[in-house]
């Protein structure tokens, strides 16, 4: 199988690096691995360094030009991060003694070293590394520790019970919704919980296809272990390099490939949580009970509310045969929408299909590495002039949807056949595997990019929504526009960017995603202002008929907007449960309610 | 009085900070279009090259591209189907009837027709008027808007004239024209009927409450042209033309609608953009006093155009033409109303607006008017006819008959000229005060004379037509004048009473006392006219001159309301119907004024009888009986 991030030469298992200190590989004030970033080198053209992935070490000849024309920003301006953490700049932790004496008697290792204090104390919001490059820390977890297996975690919140500490679950750390930050006012010793030491496959049920996994175990690292026994559980996030099991279950994550393995409610068999009152889990391993509301659901998307997911049987399929990727171009966002609307009405979606509006078909261009014959960029501009030329099209305003099909080799030459007949209905054009791989290439890369425009004074994120079919043009249209007045207003001098896809389709409506980036040189709090702008594009999503979040949670980022969409009832559900698992809100971090 | 008193308190301070000062309001220059008319040829200029800028991204869209998209939109598939389920219609045969309204109600935009217009109008308004002036200013800010957003234009509505001269000036200036809602009674001249619906007229039905295919067809046409930014589109807010010079109670159904897309996210913005249009005398100038005299309309027709043409020999004086600032309907509705009410359902099915929602409209339909009543431009003639009909009635009173003297004239002129200034009223004075006053005796001493007259009904026609151009100021003055009228009892409340009573009368927003009362304090304390101390409010010397000429002016409608409900208490009985109504309070009016009980003719108008009338009704004074 062809994987776009596979470690080339990565010999030994992520998760032994991850051990005590995670920081040695992966970056502390940014995305991923430390060895692999964007960077202009000095002919300004950008180079993606590093082993890691398909692109790593290849020149990115037009990325100069898109970046300093979309942005108005230029590679002379740099705005460097601090290079390293100063560890004057983090609070001496707050510790409560009894605990820390019982917790090391336990056996279960811990430790208040500031660079590992300061590494769990944050997920990846603008907000959050925007502060850690530059070099400033707030409230962070005073002690971290590593419990080993499920036992130790049962008697780590019996311990946190008994002392009254705060406790805040930590995965994989991808969080985008201010969940992994400390609130400030929380007074009582704050202890970060990494569950990646609970990495491993328990047993693997061929009989039933599921596999029971400790809660800890990264995305990657699952998958590769499933594969070497000949199966996958198809779940792929975009983080799914970095974010862990438990970490889904948390927040009801979503993959890439869920039209055909579905999403993480989906995948779940059977849970076990470790709460204050003891653990929850269902007697037995069935497909699907009538047996009053689900507990399940009370788990998944309790954001670390209520307690630790220590284990998780999910179910697993046998690895897809025959794996391929597609593009289609259509003539403007709106026919793509349309065809999409098709496919899911015919209950034929691909395992991934995504459609990028016509800012993102431009960037993906400009990520497009140096072609190494002349022959390619002979063929590149062939078909470049076959579809604006020769088929009219408008290159400001056609857009490209990105393909992924996957199973048997017959079906998938057959499926594939039947979404390119119902793509040119609506005058989509197949534009070949390289652009549908790139397409989905760009989805592991795009947070290293954020890296690099934070290099030379732009600053973005993405957010993401779920909308009903009728609304999606609507959402689409409205969103961004509002990102680009309220960017306007606030003052920022450079138009930013304001792009969306739409990146999975159901039968009633479609997840939608916006990428919103701008140069804030002039501006005196970036941040700020960023906050305000998506603030605004939150409130706009709403307005439309968008979700809260489609799947990346609520956290404490989205937490103002709990009560108007789930109802005061709904709330008053929510809370009851939660006083009732832990009165003493020793899962502290006060997401979601 | 406490609350009067928080509201001094409080009120005030706020108000020096908040509310700019009216005379320091900005205001763009005008351009006399007609200038280069008289100066080049207008076959020309009506075949000229004429290409406006559009809506960002619009594809051009043909009159029949339009009606078969409203014909298959969802709403009105949802439409047909319930209306084929309640009345058991076959769906083909509700649609052929729908084909068929929309035939009758859909413009076809032709630029020859535009052409046609443009050169014959070129030739009219050179001979009926002196100039036609706008301000380049507002057409730049609309261009710019028309990119940006779909664009509503709301002129205000006082002639037939207004939307053929709001096409015209947009052709001048190159800009897309509009589509107009225009009322059915113009489909009844046919040839012009055409003539206009090929110059983008579209026709609707005066009335059609329950029909809800018709209001389904109609309601998508105008979203549809709206939404896809084929045209501006333009209606009119009052409704229909203002006999008496002053504004209108907004009317809320056309602007329901054209809100609506922006309410269900179907676009980003709309943009409203008011426009004002002062006549210095209106073409149905006296057709309007004899109207509200009771001598009825003659119905449109085109013979009846044509018997019009004597009206080109007459000198109609100048237009002002000003486009105030685009509106955005975003920016309106940002914290009033929750657009996730229409989450839950379709957005194709039809609903009654919410509450917040209607509430909504209504503010912004009286903000807008009022923008509109804002940016009027009230000539000299306006304030001296204001002060002659005081004169005219403190003469009667005393049973005098004698001139004023020009100089006084000229005096108070100057005085009320810098008094509504001061008020922000938007005043076109060129040349120097004597030489205008002047120019306006000559007018004056038509209507002084003719009051001679002894025929009652003439002589009401003559005042009447006096006091539309008095009116034509009244938006200016209207809040301090409440003011002044409350102002020897207890102020807020009597202020409050009186304020709710004239609200079909003037454009008062409802809900907005307090501001209004604000308003009126901050004019009144910032001209000198009144003090306030801890405890009291003082008259101050020469307040005592402003307060009686603001007080005297509402004093006619003061008396219509109290004459218009004696009548009620002494004559009215339980079968008095809507329809007897006008005539039997007029017969009562009548009887009153030649028995000298009564001074001021402009009672007779039935503008101000219907008003006070729906004011009762509104305050439950009377009640209205079925059956």
């Amino acid at each position: 199988m062809d994987r776009l991030f596979e470690c080339v030469n990565c010999k030994l298992n992520l998760c032994q690096y991850l051990f005590f200190h995670r920081q040695e590989i992966l970056k502390w004030n940014g995305w991923g691995y430390s060895d692999t970033r964007f960077l202009f080198n000095k002919k300004g053209q950008a180079e993606f360094t590093g082993k890691r992935y398909r692109l790593s070490g290849m020149i990115i000849p037009a990325l100069q030009n898109w970046f300093e024309g979309t942005f108005g920003a230029s590679v002379q301006h740099k705005s460097p991060a601090m290079p390293i953490l100063t560890s004057s700049a983090v609070q001496p932790p707050t510790l409560n003694e009894a605990f820390v004496d019982e917790l090391k008697s336990t056996g279960i290792p811990c430790s208040h070293d500031a660079e590992d204090r300061v590494f769990r104390g944050h997920g990846h919001c603008l907000h959050e590394v925007f502060a850690l490059r530059e070099g400033k820390v707030g409230r962070v977890p005073d002690i971290v520790v590593w419990p080993n297996c499920h036992n130790d975690v049962v008697k780590i919140v019996e311990l946190a019970c008994k002392h009254n500490v705060c406790l805040i679950p930590y995965g994989g750390g991808t969080s985008v919704s201010s969940a992994l930050e400390c609130p400030p006012e929380e007074t009582r010793c704050i202890v970060s919980l990494d569950t990646s030491q609970m990495n491993r496959i328990l047993w693997i049920d061929e009989k039933n296809l599921t596999a029971h996994v400790e809660a800890g175990i990264v995305g990657q690292e699952l998958e590769r272990l499933l594969n070497e026994s000949g199966y996958c559980t198809g779940h792929e996030p975009d983080s799914m390099e970095f974010s862990s099991l438990g970490g889904w279950v948390a927040t009801r994550a979503s993959g890439m490939k869920k039209n055909i393995y579905g999403n993480i409610e989906d995948l779940v068999v059977h849970v076990k949580m470790v709460t204050p009152q003891g653990v929850i889990e269902k007697g037995c391993q069935c497909p699907r009970m009538s047996t009053g509301p689900d507990i399940h659901h009370f788990i998944m998307g309790s954001e670390g509310t209520l307690g630790v997911v220590t284990e998780v049987t999910m179910k697993i399929r046998p690895m897809p045969e025959y794996q391929k990727y597609g593009s289609v171009v259509f003539p403007n966002f709106e026919q793509g929408v349309a065809c999409l609307r098709e496919v899911a009405k015919q209950r034929c979606a691909p395992a991934s299909i995504r459609l990028m509006d016509n800012e993102q078909f431009k960037f993906g261009h400009a990520l497009k590495p140096q072609v190494s014959s002349i022959f390619t960029s002979f063929l590149d501009g062939l078909k470049k002039f076959y579809i604006t030329k020769f088929k009219g099209f408008d290159p400001d305003r056609l857009c490209v949807a990105t393909l992924l099909f996957e199973g048997d080799r017959e079906k998938v030459l057959q499926h594939e056949k039947q979404v390119y007949d119902i793509a040119a209905k609506f005058g989509g054009l197949a534009a070949g595997e390289d652009n549908g791989q790139r397409g989905y290439m760009l989805t592991f890369v795009i947070a290293y990019l954020r890296d690099l425009g934070m290099d030379y004074y732009v600053i973005g994120e993405s957010f993401e929504t779920s909308v009903p079919w009728d609304r999606v043009l609507d959402i689409c249209r409205n969103v961004k526009a509002r990102i680009i007045q309220e960017c306007k207003d606030k003052g920022v001098q450079f138009s930013p960017l304001s792009t969306c896809r739409v990146t999975q389709t159901y039968d009633a409506g479609a997840c939608v995603y916006f990428y919103f980036a701008f140069n804030y040189r002039g501006l005196s709090d970036p941040v700020h202002v960023y906050e305000q702008v998506e603030h605004a594009a939150r409130e706009e999503i709403l307005a439309n008929g968008g979700s809260l979040s489609h799947h990346h949670g609520v956290g404490k980022l989205r937490k103002e907007w709990m009560r108007e969409t789930i109802s005061d009832v709904g709330m008053g559900m929510l809370k009851s449960v939660k006083n009732y698992v832990d009165p003493k809100n020793i899962f502290g971090n006060r997401n979601l309610i | 009085d406490i609350s009067f008193k928080k509201i001094i308190e409080t009120g005030s301070s706020v108000l020096l900070l908040f509310l700019s000062d009216p005379m320091l309001k900005k205001r763009d220059d005008f351009e006399d279009i007609l200038e280069e008319r008289r100066n080049s040829s207008d076959l020309k200029y009506a075949l000229r090259c004429y290409t406006p800028v559009l809506y960002k991204g619009v594809t051009p869209c043909t009159s029949s591209m339009l009606k078969s998209m409203v014909l298959q939109s969802d709403q009105l598939h949802y439409v047909i189907n319930q209306v084929s389920k309640e009345t058991g219609k076959a769906t083909d045969d509700i649609k052929e009837e729908a084909s068929a309204i929309l035939e009758e109600m859909a413009q076809c935009l032709q630029l020859s027709t535009v052409r046609f217009f443009a050169f014959t109008l070129s030739k009219a308004f050179k001979t009926l008027f002196r100039s036609i002036c706008v301000n380049e200013d507002g057409i730049q800010r609309l261009q710019q808007a028309i990119q940006e957003h779909p664009v509503v234009l709301l002129p205000s509505h006082r002639s037939y004239m207004d939307f053929l001269l709001m096409s015209y000036i947009l052709y001048t200036y190159d800009v897309a024209l509009p589509v107009i809602a225009a009322g059915m009674d113009f489909m009844g001249m046919k040839f012009v009927g055409e003539m206009l619906r090929m110059s983008g007229a579209f026709f609707i039905r005066r009335s059609f409450g329950g029909d809800k295919l018709y209001w389904a067809l109609f309601s998508e046409y105008v979203k549809t042209m709206l939404k896809n930014g084929f045209a501006p589109v333009e209606f009119f807010l009052e409704g229909t033309r203002s006999r008496t010079s002053k504004s209108l109670t907004p009317k809320l159904g056309l602007l329901n609608i054209v809100m609506d897309p922006f309410l269900k996210g179907e676009v980003f913005d709309v943009n409203v953009v008011p426009v004002s249009i002062s006549y210095e005398r209106v073409l149905e100038e006296t057709l309007y006093a004899r109207e509200l005299l009771g001598i009825p309309k003659p119905k449109e027709s085109t013979s009846g155009l044509f018997k019009a043409r004597k009206i080109l020999s007459e000198d109609y004086g100048s237009i002002h033409v000003y486009f105030g600032q685009p509106v955005s309907v975003r920016s309106l509705a940002q914290g009033k109303v929750n657009r996730c009410q229409f989450n839950l359902v379709p957005r194709h099915i039809p609903r009654r607006p919410s509450e917040d929602i209607a509430s909504f409209v209504n503010d912004s339909a009286y903000r807008l008017v009022r923008a509109q009543e804002e940016n009027m431009v009230l000539k000299p003639w306006v304030l001296v006819a204001s002060l002659l009909l005081q004169y005219h009635h403190q003469n009667q009173a005393a049973g005098q008959k004698r001139g004023i003297a020009l100089g006084e004239l000229t005096a108070q002129a100057v005085w009320l000229r810098d008094l509504s200034r001061q008020y922000g009223a938007f005043l076109h004075w060129p040349g120097t005060v004597v030489t205008q006053v002047f120019t306006i005796i000559l007018l004056a001493l038509c209507v002084l004379t003719i009051c001679e007259d002894k025929e009652l009904l003439s002589q009401a026609v003559i005042l009447l037509s006096c006091a539309s151009y008095r009116n034509q100021a009244l938006h200016v003055f209207v809040r301090p004048a409440l003011l002044a009228l409350a102002i020897h009892t207890e102020v807020f409340n009597s202020f409050s009473f009186l304020r709710n009573m004239f609200s079909n009368e003037f454009i008062l927003c409802p809900g907005a006392t307090v501001q209004d009362f604000e308003e009126a304090c901050y004019l009144l304390v910032k001209t000198g006219a009144l003090q306030f101390t801890q405890q009291e409010v003082l008259v101050t010397e020469r307040g005592h001159r402003t307060l009686a000429f603001l007080s005297t002016m509402l004093d006619p409608f003061l008396q219509g309301y109290q004459v218009v409900c004696r009548f009620l208490c002494e004559e009215a009985t339980e079968t008095l119907t809507e329809k007897q109504f006008i005539p039997a309070v007029r017969k009562f009016i009548k009887k009153l004024l030649l028995a000298g009980r009564l001074r001021y003719m402009e009672v007779l108008s039935s503008d101000l009888q219907k008003n006070s009338l729906a004011a009762l009704l509104r305050l439950g004074a009377v009640r209205k009986m079925k059956g």
